[in-house]
C-alpha cells in the first residue's frame, strides 16, 4: 500500500495508537483532538473525551476549534465548568491521558509554553501553559506533540511550564507528584519516550521514509536512536476515517497530500 | 431599552454600569474562556469609557481581554491562557503588550486560577493544590516587589509548603485567594428578578461571580423568574448576588453563546487580519467600537446576513455546517 499522507495525518494516528480502550482523555485543540477522535473511532470505542472546560464526552460530530468551542458541549454526558473537569484530570482511580503541544522541549520531557527569551522581557510571547501544566502534573499520563526541530528540541526550555521529569531519575517523585508524567512524544518524523530509569527521551520509532539519523539530526540535544525501529504507515481504515469522520473538511488538517 | 419593575434599578445600560461599578485600577475577572461567552459588550464599553490602568485576572480569555489590552486600558494581567484557539493561538494584542512591556503578566495554570477564585468565594485566605512544582509557573514572577503586597496582590505569588497532616513528606502548592473587584459575566437568561441562568458550560462563571465584590451579568434574554424557578436546578447564580443586569442580545459576538449563536469565524479572522499591526487595530476600534454606543448600533453594523450566519441550531445550540475556515 503507497498511500501518501501528510505530517499532521501520521501524528494524529501515531498519537492515537497509543490510547487504550477506556482510557480517559484529556483534549485540546488542535492535533489532540483528531488524535482522542481518531483513537475512539478506530480501535478504542470507550474512550472517553474530555475538555478542561467542563465538556464530557461530547458527540464530536463537528470539530471542535477551540476547548471552549461549543462543539464540545453537544451529546454530552454532562456539562460543567472547570473544577469538575479538573476533579477528573486528578482522579486518583481514572486512567487519564492528556496530549498537549509546545513550543520547546527538553530531554526530560518538560515543556514550554510560554514564552522565549526572559520571561520578564520575553522575546516572543506565547498563550501560556492554560491546563498543560495540570495535565503534566497529575494526570496518569501525557502524550506531547512537536515539531521535530532543532530550535524546539533544546537542552534547557527558555520557560520551564509544564513540569516533565525534571532533572530526570526520580527528581518527579521527589519533587511533589504522585503520578503521572510524559510517556510518549510525537512527532512529524518519529515517536520519542522515555527512558524507564533515567527518565531520558529516545527515540522509540521512525516513520516509514524517515531515518533514525535524521531525527538525531533535528534535535537540539544528544538523542539515543539505539533502540529505534520502523513504525508503521496509516492503513488506509485509519485514513479513511482520519479524513471522512473526523476532519472531512480540513480545518486542523490542512491540504491534502500532493 | 427592555423595562422591568423587579429588577428595579438593577436593570441598566452597559454605559451606566461601566461608570457605576468599574473604577480605574479595579481587579476584574472576565467571565468566558476564549471563543465562549466573553464579555464584549462591557469589554467595548470599558474601552469607550476610557477605564485605565485595569487589572484582568482570569483562567484562559481570549477576545474581550485582547481588545481591552490592546486598548490600553489594562495595566497588569493573572491568567493562565491568553488567546482564542485557532483564531489567534496567542491573543495578538496581548502578546504585543507583553513583548514590549506595556503590561505586566503573573502566569499561573488554569487549575491554579480556578482554585484561587474558588477560594475567593468561599472567604479561604489561600488553598493548597498538586499542580507545578519546580516550574518556572511557581518560581518566576512577573511582578516585581513594586507590585507585591499592595492592594488585592499578596506579598507571594504562591508558596510550597508541607501538608500539615501528612506523617511523611508531602508538599503542596499554596495557592492566594483572588476576591476581585467586579466579575463580568455573560448569561443566556435573566430572571426579572435578577436570577441567572447559563447554558451550556459554565467554566468558572459562577465562582468568579461569587468571589468578586460586584457583578455585573449581561444576558441574552430577560425572562419571567417564574420561567427559572421552574425548573431551579438549571439555575446558576442567585438574584441577590448580582448588582447590574444589563440586556444585551449577542452581547458575547464575535465568541458564541450556546443555544443561541456560534462563534463568528469571519469576524474572528478579520480581527487577525487587522489587529497585528498597530494602526490596523487603530482603525479597528474607530470602527467597531468606539463609535458604536449602543448593542444596536453594532448589530446593525454586524449586519443581519452574518448574525443570521451565526445562528445556532436551538437542538444542538451551535451552527452546524458554519464555515470555520
Amino acid at each position: 500500500m503507497s498511500t501518501a499522507y501528510t505530517d499532521k495525518e501520521i501524528m494524529a494516528l501515531a498519537a492515537g495508537r497509543l490510547v487504550s480502550n477506556g482510557d480517559i482523555l484529556f483534549a485540546g485543540t488542535g492535533l489532540s483532538m483528531l488524535a482522542a477522535t481518531v483513537a475512539k473511532r478506530v480501535h478504542a470505542p470507550q474512550a472517553v473525551v474530555f475538555f478542561e472546560t467542563g465538556g464530557i464526552d461530547p458527540n464530536l460530530e463537528e470539530l471542535p476549534l477551540a476547548v471552549a468551542d461549543p462543539r464540545v458541549m453537544t451529546g454530552t454526558c454532562m456539562n460543567s465548568g472547570l473544577l469538575d473537569a479538573f476533579s477528573l484530570l486528578v482522579h486518583r482511580r481514572l486512567r487519564t491521558i492528556a496530549f498537549l503541544g509546545a513550543a520547546q522541549i527538553d530531554p526530560y520531557g518538560n515543556i514550554n509554553s510560554t514564552c522565549l527569551g526572559d520571561y520578564q522581557k520575553p522575546k516572543v510571547r506565547f498563550p501560556g501553559c492554560g491546563g498543560a501544566c495540570d495535565a503534566m502534573s497529575q494526570a496518569f499520563g501525557v502524550i506531547i506533540f512537536m515539531q521535530q526541530e532543532k530550535k524546539r528540541f533544546v537542552e534547557k526550555v527558555d520557560y520551564l511550564s509544564s513540569p516533565g521529569w525534571l532533572s530526570g531519575g526520580d527528581a518527579r517523585a521527589k519533587a511533589g507528584f504522585k503520578r503521572g508524567g510524559p510517556f510518549a512524544v510525537v512527532t512529524n518524523q518519529g515517536v520519542m519516550r522515555f527512558d524507564d530509569k533515567t527518565r531520558r527521551m529516545y527515540l522509540h520509532e521512525y516513520y516509514p521514509g524517515v531515518s533514525p539519523q535524521a531525527i538525531a539530526d533535528n534535535c537540539g540535544f544528544a538523542l539515543d536512536v539505539s533502540r529505534a525501529r520502523e513504525g508503521q504507515a496509516p492503513s488506509e481504515l485509519e485514513l479513511k476515517i482520519l479524513r471522512e469522520e473526523v476532519d472531512p473538511c480540513r480545518l486542523i488538517l490542512g491540504p491534502l497530500p500532493a | 431599552m427592555t423595562t422591568c419593575a423587579k429588577l428595579g434599578d438593577k436593570l441598566m445600560s452597559p454605559e451606566e454600569a461601566v461608570r457605576r461599578f468599574v473604577k480605574d485600577g479595579d481587579m476584574i475577572a472576565l467571565g468566558g474562556f476564549t471563543v465562549n461567552r466573553n464579555p464584549m459588550v462591557i469589554g467595548r464599553e470599558i474601552i469607550r469609557q476610557g477605564r485605565k490602568d485595569l487589572h484582568l485576572v482570569m483562567h484562559s480569555q481570549g477576545q474581550a481581554m485582547d481588545l481591552m489590552v490592546g486598548a490600553g486600558c489594562v495595566a497588569r494581567l493573572e491568567l493562565a491562557y491568553g488567546g482564542t484557539g485557532r483564531f489567534a493561538p496567542t491573543g495578538i494584542r496581548f502578546r504585543k503588550a507583553v513583548q514590549s512591556g506595556q503590561v505586566k503578566v503573573e502566569d499561573y495554570s488554569n487549575f491554579h486560577m480556578s482554585l484561587r477564585f474558588l477560594a475567593g468565594s468561599l472567604n479561604l485566605p489561600y488553598i493548597p493544590c498538586r499542580s507545578g512544582f519546580e516550574s518556572d509557573v511557581l518560581q518566576q514572577w512577573g511582578f516585581g516587589p513594586e507590585l507585591r503586597g499592595a492592594g488585592k496582590i499578596p506579598k507571594d505569588k504562591a508558596i510550597v509548603g508541607q501538608n500539615p497532616f501528612a506523617q511523611e513528606d508531602d508538599p503542596v502548592v499554596l495557592l492566594p485567594a483572588l476576591n476581585p473587584d467586579v466579575a463580568l459575566v455573560h448569561a443566556q437568561y435573566v430572571g426579572d428578578d435578577g436570577t441567572v441562568r447559563i447554558k451550556g458550560l459554565t467554566f468558572l462563571d459562577v465562582e468568579q461571580a461569587k468571589s468578586a465584590d460586584r457583578v455585573i451579568v449581561t444576558c441574552e434574554e430577560i425572562v419571567p423568574a417564574h420561567t427559572l424557578r421552574e425548573d431551579p436546578d438549571q439555575n446558576t447564580l442567585p438574584p441577590f448576588l448580582v448588582d447590574a443586569v444589563v440586556h444585551t442580545p449577542y452581547g458575547a459576538h464575535p465568541t458564541a453563546c450556546h443555544y443561541f449563536y456560534d462563534y463568528d469565524p469571519r469576524h474572528l479572522n478579520y480581527y487577525r487580519s487587522v489587529a497585528g499591526d498597530d494602526d490596523g487595530f487603530r482603525r479597528y476600534l474607530d470602527e467597531w467600537v468606539l463609535p458604536l454606543e449602543t448593542q444596536e448600533a453594532y448589530l446593525s453594523k454586524i449586519g443581519a446576513a452574518d448574525l443570521i450566519n451565526i445562528r445556532a441550531n436551538t437542538k444542538v445550540g451551535f451552527a452546524p455546517g458554519l464555515d470555520r475556515r
